[in-house]
């Protein structure tokens, strides 16, 4: 079982110089000395005094993931009267995320929403008067965090995750009701079956997990909105960009005619990339909603990307979407440079803005698209586009529920090869089903009693 | 009608209304702890009746049994007195879910039962039907009512004023039994029911319902063709419930009980019959368990299985009466005596009693603390059936705590609660007074999230101490477990401390038991760990070993074997402790604690915990909730401190 030491971001994980990472409890300064060295490459935070900063790297194993200040408070002299260190790193949010990470598998917990202020409160901290605004907070960031985390779940992993829990909770029932009632339910070469399930799980919970990795279980990132006029060349970027065909490519002006969706990872930045159907004035009507679609995702886009068939000049349906994305933050890829250039630089400038970000790309040749990837990556760190943290938070919770789920049955493995008796192996099969559960948002109660009812025929 | 009555009154401490387990569980504790304890039957010949199935225990039963006996209960000594079979449940799996199950004389054990109660000082059996309970609305120091009771009326009108009352009424209250189209209006065995207590209680306010249960036919063992079934015999080695009862008394000649199947023929009479069924025919209205179905309802909801187990079990000694267990029922009796008739060795049976179904009242039992006492009675306490349970070892259980509590009540002394992490009993009682329940409860071995700790093995090691401090426990006996627990400490330091080397006659003894050869040294302890390794083998290569008691050497190997998931559970238990002693005031009012969900407002309302812990359990009750509750603990906590200043 983890420990009760727990840690968040403490800052908003945003475009801000400077963030802080917040490592509460008993455990705290253990945690935080195991990733940190000091200029010496010493791991010295134990014996630092509290309330005293010190200078530092943050080390993913033997690699500096960042360079910090790290400030070192004992009990009673924090916010929360716990032992508590604090990392003030370089305010980028995939290093502030990995930091946390690596805090929690050292041995933290993620904090539950507000979980910080209410450990303040009930050592004595904050003042009694600011009790209800402390119930708010706990209250509303939970309802906030809870509603997220199944929002945000992908509508297939949620149904993978469903049938994980169906299936264990079936077997925990099975083996249940055998030891309720050994004289009507045999166990008799059960282990061995069960073996097999076991490393399908595991399989299983392992492929969520890198799905978890890869940002992907998760449908929110930086909604990302390719638009141009037809066949200017956005589907064959989607699939680029995506690694795979996605969408189909033909020469035919307003093949995509509906919504792509695909989630990818650029250095670590998570784009929900939406290719639409290009737009231009069209009579045929599918297509017609396709284009009005394509209009509303470019309205809540967080970036777009405008794709300019550069090959021939500007018309009416790119003075269309130049004024659909005025004020919007947007690159501009000038594609098919592979053939003469029939639109200029300034004229797009001139239109949108003098610091556009305007790249030449040929998606045909597979050209400038690095330049493209670096040119969102430094959007991204420069803060000019940036998403809640709430989304990587929840990310971070799946995993962590997630990697519970597979210890756990790695355990119930382990009991099954050292020949340990069944009921050994229903403690961790119960753990893992409510390590999933958590995910989902779904509470255990009586589900095994239903299921062992319902599944076996039991009794006298 | 009224001034013919009977104007006797009578001054007790204690009424017990219910002779059943619970009854004389609950009876009992208090006579022993010294209180003047009247316990009330419909019928003397009644006690301690086992209507329904003829056996003790049973998986996780069997341990609801050995902790009662560690606290100092009576079912445990007496299904050792009187049972004819015995068998351990579960032993091809792990010690925490081993469990006792003895066949009972049936006749025997409700005597025997019966010879205690009547020998025991303080104690008053007396055959009367409780129809009233007799209280006042009282005011404590803040001007708050509550209800006290102040004792009983019988039907005679005889009054019997006292400071507590256990109820224990079973399947008695407004009983009804069915036997197809038959309805009588009686308790078990066609007992006379109880029809008047029920308007009593809901006059205070009581919350009732109606839960329903049922079992199976009684046969003539003349009529039964034994050849066709398989014969299941009891175990060679018997094992006593009570952990007073030396094993070598107990070592009787064992009766036999008999397997045999249902097919698809019996399941065509059942389907076709199913109209006649009160349950389908929705003449029955209560709620019945789903762990022990009628024979209808397996055929039913298990459409696909072409078989179901029928044990056929004797009840008695002196009887030739058998139980056809795995088929209880509410067909009517034609149906029934076809029905049994397809089953091989049943062809040419003959009915004694018919299988019935039946009804009852009952109280929902989230109006109970743990201490099973009524939240809003002072004095007013129940146990078994009554609350809610099936079973005659649950019902035992909550008797026994029950009249432990009562009894503490009266003397002033601390109220006995036992936690999910040290016994069933807890996990039993904490479940009924915290979650809805919809149906009769029954113990099963998964509702006991701590069970690698809760072993019916070490019951004693674990409540002996507790029954001492109450009173039930001599001093002797608790002794003897604190001798034990001492040994047991020393010898698994000793196994840890006993360094074995690689030499060669330790690789020679590894190597006769197929176990993988020592590269440096090691202890006995580690080697104790090996599952093809034990206690016993180890004594070739441990040369200082002193005789020790069977139990400690049993509770050894567990510990060290099992060592790295006990001290999971045991963290875990950690955790839980510290939320069940975050005590929630009586008067706390939730509503006005803020930022509460309305569910969880609702369901916190309604129960009423008295912990942090129990709200947490309380289905619809989120983390965060608690965490709101907390802060508000704290803050009420620090304003009533601020107020004294």
């Amino acid at each position: 079982m983890k420990s009760d030491t727990i840690a968040a971001i403490a800052t908003a994980m945003s475009h801000s110089g400077i963030g802080i990472i917040r490592v509460s409890g008993e455990e705290s300064i253990k945690i935080v000395d195991s990733i940190y060295r000091d200029k010496n490459n010493l791991k010295s935070l134990h014996k630092y005094k509290t309330n005293t900063i010190h200078y530092g790297f943050i080390y993913d194993d033997e690699n500096i993931l960042d360079e910090v200040m790290v400030s070192v408070m004992k009990k009673p002299n924090s916010f929360t009267t716990e032992d508590t260190v604090e990392i003030n790193c370089h305010g980028g949010i995939l290093v502030m995320n990995r930091i946390l990470e690596l805090v929690i598998k050292n041995g933290a917990r993620l904090a539950q929403p507000g979980e910080f202020t209410k450990r303040a409160f009930l050592n004595g901290r904050i003042d009694l008067s600011k009790a209800e605004a402390v119930m708010d907070i706990i209250s509303s960031k939970n309802d906030t965090a809870l509603k997220s985390s199944v929002k945000q779940l992908r509508g297939s992993v949620y149904e993978k995750i469903n049938d994980l829990r169906k299936a264990i909770i079936y077997d925990i029932a099975f083996i249940e009701s055998a030891l309720d009632d050994p004289e009507h339910i045999s166990l008799d070469g059960y282990p061995q079956e069960l073996s097999i399930k076991i490393a399908d799980l595991i399989n299983d919970v392992d492929k969520l997990l890198s799905t978890a990795e890869n940002g992907k279980m998760i449908t929110e990132g930086i909604n990302t909105v390719i638009v141009g006029k037809p066949n200017a060349g956005k589907s064959s970027l989607l699939n680029i960009l995506a690694g795979e065909e996605k969408a189909i490519v033909t020469d035919i002006a307003g093949t995509t005619r509906d919504i792509l969706e695909e989630n990818i990872i650029l250095h670590g930045i998570n784009l929900h990339l939406i290719d639409t159907a290009g737009i231009r004035s069209t009579e045929d009507i599918i297509e017609k909603i396709g284009v009005e679609k394509a209009k509303k995702y470019s309205q809540d886009a967080d970036l777009i990307i405008y794709v300019v068939d550069s090959s021939v000049p500007l018309d009416e349906n790119d003075y269309d979407i130049i004024n659909m994305i005025q004020n919007k933050k947007c690159i501009i890829l000038f594609n098919k440079s592979d053939l003469i250039s029939k639109v200029s630089l300034e004229e797009i400038k001139n239109l949108l803005d003098k610091n556009v970000i305007i790249i030449k790309t040929s998606t045909k040749e597979n050209t400038g698209i690095e330049d493209f990837e670096d040119a969102v990556r430094k959007l991204f760190f420069n803060g000019e586009i940036y998403f809640e943290n709430e989304i990587m938070i929840t990310n971070l919770r799946h995993k962590e529920a997630l990697q519970e789920t597979l210890e756990s049955l790695i355990q119930v493995n382990n009991s099954l090869e050292t020949g340990m008796p069944e009921d050994f192996y229903s403690i961790d099969l119960m753990n893992a089903y409510s390590s999933l559960g958590k995910i989902i948002g779904e509470e255990v109660s009586d589900d095994l009693v239903n299921e062992i009812f319902s599944k076996f025929c039991m009794g006298k | 009608m009224l001034e013919r009555k009977s104007t006797l009154i009578e001054k007790v401490d204690v009424c017990v209304v219910g002779a059943g387990h619970a009854g004389c569980e609950a009876a009992l504790a208090c006579a022993r702890l010294g209180l003047e304890t009247v316990i009330f039957t419909v019928s003397v010949d009644s006690i301690a009746l086992m209507p329904c199935n003829p056996n003790i225990g049973g998986s996780s039963k069997g341990h609801l049994v050995r902790e009662l006996d560690a606290l100092g209960g009576e079912m445990g000594k007496n299904i050792d007195k009187t049972f004819i079979q015995s068998k351990m449940l579960n032993v091809s799996k792990g010690p925490a879910v081993h469990s006792l199950r003895a066949q009972a004389d049936k006749a025997e054990y409700s005597r025997s039962m019966r010879k205690v109660l009547e020998n025991q000082d303080y104690l008053t059996i007396k055959q009367a039907e409780v129809c009233e309970l007799i209280w006042e609305e009282k005011e404590d120091s803040n001007n708050k009512s509550f209800k006290k009771i102040k004792g009983v009326k019988s039907f005679t009108g005889t009054v019997y004023e006292c400071k507590a009352v256990i109820l224990c009424t079973g399947t008695y209250l407004k009983a009804r039994c069915l036997c197809g189209e038959a309805i009588t209006y009686t308790g078990p065995n066609g007992l006379q029911a109880a029809d008047h207590l029920t308007d009593s209680l809901l006059s205070m306010g009581i919350e009732m319902r109606r839960f329903k249960t049922g079992t199976p036919a009684r046969m003539d063992k003349k009529s039964i063709d034994f050849s066709k079934m398989e014969e299941q015999f009891g175990d060679e080695k018997i094992v006593p419930f009570s952990f007073s009862t030396n094993p070598d008394d107990i070592q009787i000649d064992q009766v036999s009980c008999y397997l045999t199947y249902t097919n698809e023929r019996t399941h065509e009479i059942i389907r076709s019959n199913l109209d006649r069924s009160p349950i389908y025919a929705g003449i029955i209205e209560g709620t019945g368990p789903r762990y022990c179905p009628s024979i209808e309802d397996k055929v039913v909801k298990f459409a696909d299985k072409e078989r179901h187990q029928v044990f056929i079990e004797p009840e008695g000694l002196h009887t030739n009466e058998m139980y056809v267990g795995g088929m209880s029922s509410s067909l009517p009796e034609d149906v029934q005596l076809a029905m049994y008739r397809t089953v091989p060795g049943l062809e040419n049976c003959k009915i004694v009693r018919n299988a019935y179904a039946i009804e009852y009242d009952c109280i929902n039992p989230k109006q109970l603390y743990p201490t099973l006492r009524f939240k809003d009675v002072e004095g007013l306490y129940s146990g078994g059936q009554f609350n809610g349970s099936s079973g005659y070892e649950e019902a035992a259980a909550q008797g026994l705590i029950a009249g432990i509590n009562a009894s503490m009540f009266i003397l002033g002394k601390e109220e006995l609660t036992l936690d999910r992490a040290e016994s069933y009993i807890g996990v039993l009682i904490d479940d009924l007074v915290t979650k809805d329940n919809f149906e009769p409860y029954r113990m099963m071995t998964s509702r006991a999230e701590y069970r690698l700790l809760l072993r019916q093995d070490n019951a004693d090691l674990r409540l002996r101490e507790k029954g001492f401090k109450v009173g039930l426990i001599s001093k002797d006996q608790y002794e003897e477990v604190l001798n034990k627990k001492n040994l047991i400490e020393k010898e698994i330091q000793r196994l840890k401390n006993t360094k074995i080397g690689a030499a060669k006659s330790n690789q020679d003894f590894l190597k006769k038991y197929d176990s993988a050869s020592l590269k440096t040294g090691t202890n006995l302890a580690e080697l104790l760990c090996r599952p093809e390794l034990n206690y016993e083998i180890l004594k070739e290569i441990d040369l200082e070993r002193k005789e020790l008691p069977i139990g400690v050497i049993e509770q050894v190997e567990i510990e060290i074997k099992y060592e790295g998931y006990i001290e999971r559970q045991l963290r875990q238990v950690e955790q839980f402790k510290k939320m069940e002693k975050k005590k929630i005031p009586d008067d706390l009012d939730y509503d006005d604690v803020p930022s509460l969900r309305l569910e969880a407002r609702q369901k916190l309302k309604s129960f009423h915990p008295v912990s942090v812990g129990q709200a947490s359990r309380i289905s619809g009750v989120s983390p965060a909730d608690i965490s709101v509750l907390l802060v508000y603990l704290e803050q009420y906590k620090r304003s009533n401190e601020d107020n004294h200043f």
